[in-house]
């Protein structure tokens, strides 16, 4: 097999838990991300969409299973938003060279550095921005902003913890659209979602995770009705307009107390 | 003018004087980092654990830097430890460790007596007892913490502000950790006989408040919050002989002091920043469609 061909990542029968006692967070979970590959995970809140891209990376113990990376495969991380500290002291600039920690010991970025990190600035449209401290700029911007820190490391694996969360349409668009042209050029990116029409619709691949994958395909075989009521545990319609299925909630009052009954509240 | 550069002729004070600046510049620069990962609560337990070193070196008549080193080194690794499990919260932990330590210092201090260095200079600092050898030890301890923040910048920087990312980004955020604890333990080792273990939490927060005050930047808020804890140390310690004040509580109150005038003169820049903040929002709009991306 070839390295173009050769998977970037590997997750077999992966199985891990915190140490909260709360049960696993993944169980029997198969996984392999392809180069260029751009998949989406979908699944309700505390389903281990999270810890699947912490398994990726390497940063959770895992109870069972194992990860195979590609040998030297440069992997990029970009967090929820919701997750980050606004407050912080750090202007554009400063955030996106923290992706540089290797070579270069001194504090300040070289010649070469300043005009990557320009370079990369400029493609994603925030090129004036660099001295602007991170909560002057837009939802859109911020999210751009992490991913150019993310470029700069020059990946070939892009993980996105929610990158549309919070965000209004028009910036949901800028961010898939960016993801998109990325995905283009070759990277592969996988990301996290809640946005089962806005995002996942639009995307080549899906998994359906709850704790385990319980679907995995393109969206118009991933998002059915047996498959989102064994992921969310609520019965939902899905129909199609130009194409791409549209996932609508049936919202029941039975449907509330089943839920209830489920999660024990 | 003669009355002011009087104190310069005695060498208690030139020593005292140096000890204090560098020693405010070493606690403003490491307290950035203290303050922005929001543990500036382990300044004040760190400093109060410490002082069961003091007190046990002092009864077993070993050297106190060494005592306190070892003992403040002990004391900031297993806080680090107990931290990073992230099931007890860093103030539990702080609060757990660092006061059985300081509770330590005072049952060896009850029972065995207060042997070797007065116990309010410990508590509240003071310039008398400090020889050169403590000017060079202040100094060498700056020096190691200059060195390490200057060439350990860029993976400090990235495991203070996201050290998810940065751990994913090939970032040992626990290595990161444990030498940050390491610093700050003996800073405060070196810096205690000047400031005191009450007073200490105050020089490492109050110069990296007002510095974060006065810039975004964090390169700048390091260059700021050192310069302003020299500032303090050494007009502190001015000001304390002039007033007949104990060294520690008068460099703190111009600290205070600054940190007031400051707060009071930014209070617009920082209204106005939000205002710029809102004007770049981008607007909401319903009526695109998303883009396909199915290949």
């Amino acid at each position: 097999m070839s390295r173009a061909e050769q998977a970037l990542v590997e997750l077999r029968h992966v199985t891990c838990a915190y140490r909260t006692g709360d049960g696993p967070a993944l169980v029997d979970v198969d996984l392999e991300v392809a180069p260029g590959q751009f998949t989406g995970v979908v699944g309700p809140s505390g389903s281990g969409k999270t810890t699947l891209l912490r398994v990726v990376t390497g940063t959770v113990p895992l109870s069972a299973g194992s990860v195979v990376r590609r040998r030297g495969l440069r992997v990029a991380y970009v967090p929820q938003v919701e997750t980050v500290n606004w407050s912080f002291p750090v202007t554009v600039a400063e955030c996106v060279l923290m992706a540089r920690t290797s070579g270069r010991r001194l504090p300040w970025p070289s010649r070469a550095e300043r005009a990557e990190v320009a370079a990369v600035l400029d493609r994603l449209e925030l090129g004036d921005l660099g001295e602007r401290h991170i909560r002057e700029l837009s939802g859109g911007q911020q999210q751009r902003m992490f991913v150019a820190r993310a470029l700069l490391g020059r990946p070939e694996l892009l993980l996105l913890d929610e990158p549309t969360s919070g965000v209004d349409v028009r910036t949901r668009h800028e961010v898939l659209h960016l993801l998109d042209d990325l995905n283009g050029d070759g990277l592969a990116i996988v990301l996290t979602t809640h946005d089962l029409n806005g995002i996942a619709a639009h995307l080549p691949h899906l998994v359906c995770l709850n704790k385990q994958v319980l679907g995995s395909g393109a969206p118009r075989d991933v998002l059915t009705p047996a498959v989102l009521e064994r992921t969310y545990g609520s019965t939902m319609d899905v129909l199609e307009h130009g194409g791409m299925p549209i996932v609508v909630d049936q919202y029941q009052p039975s449907n509330v107390v089943k839920m209830r009954r489920a999660s024990g509240s | 003018m003669s009355e002011l550069l009087r104190p310069f002729e005695f060498e208690f004070f030139r020593n005292g004087l140096m000890v204090a600046t560098v020693a405010g510049a070493l606690c403003g620069l490491i307290g950035v980092y203290v303050v922005l990962k929001g543990m500036s609560y382990i300044g004040h337990g760190l400093s109060h654990a410490i002082f069961g070193g003091f007190a046990a070196s002092a009864l077993l008549g070993v050297n106190f830097l060494l005592g306190a080193g070892v003992w403040g080194v002990a004391s900031a690794l297993m806080v680090n430890g107990v931290t990073r499990r992230r099931v007890i919260g860093a103030d539990a932990a702080i609060g757990v460790i660092t006061t059985a330590s300081f509770a330590l210092g005072l049952a060896l201090f009850a029972v065995f007596g207060r042997a070797g260095r007065s116990f309010d200079a410990a508590l509240f600092g003071s310039i008398l007892g400090v020889s050169t050898a403590d000017v060079w030890a202040v100094v060498a301890v700056a020096a190691v913490a200059a060195a390490v923040v200057f060439f350990a910048y860029r993976p400090l920087l990235f495991a203070t502000f996201d050290p998810d990312v940065a751990e994913v980004s090939g970032v040992s955020t626990s290595r990161i950790d444990a030498l940050l604890m390491l610093v700050l333990a003996l800073s405060i080792v070196a810096t205690m006989q000047v400031l005191g273990v009450t007073l200490i939490a105050a020089t490492l927060v109050i110069p990296a408040t007002v510095a974060r005050m006065l810039t975004n930047s964090f390169g700048r808020m390091l260059v700021l919050a050192t310069g302003i804890g020299a500032l303090c140390g050494f007009f502190g310690m001015n000001l304390s002989y002039h007033l007949d004040v104990q060294s520690g509580p008068t460099i703190v109150l111009v600290g205070a002091a600054l940190f007031a005038v400051v707060f009071a003169a930014t209070g617009v820049r920082g209204r106005r920043r939000v205002a710029h903040f809102d004007a770049h929002a981008a607007p909401a709009t319903l009526t695109a469609t998303g883009p396909a991306v199915h290949r």
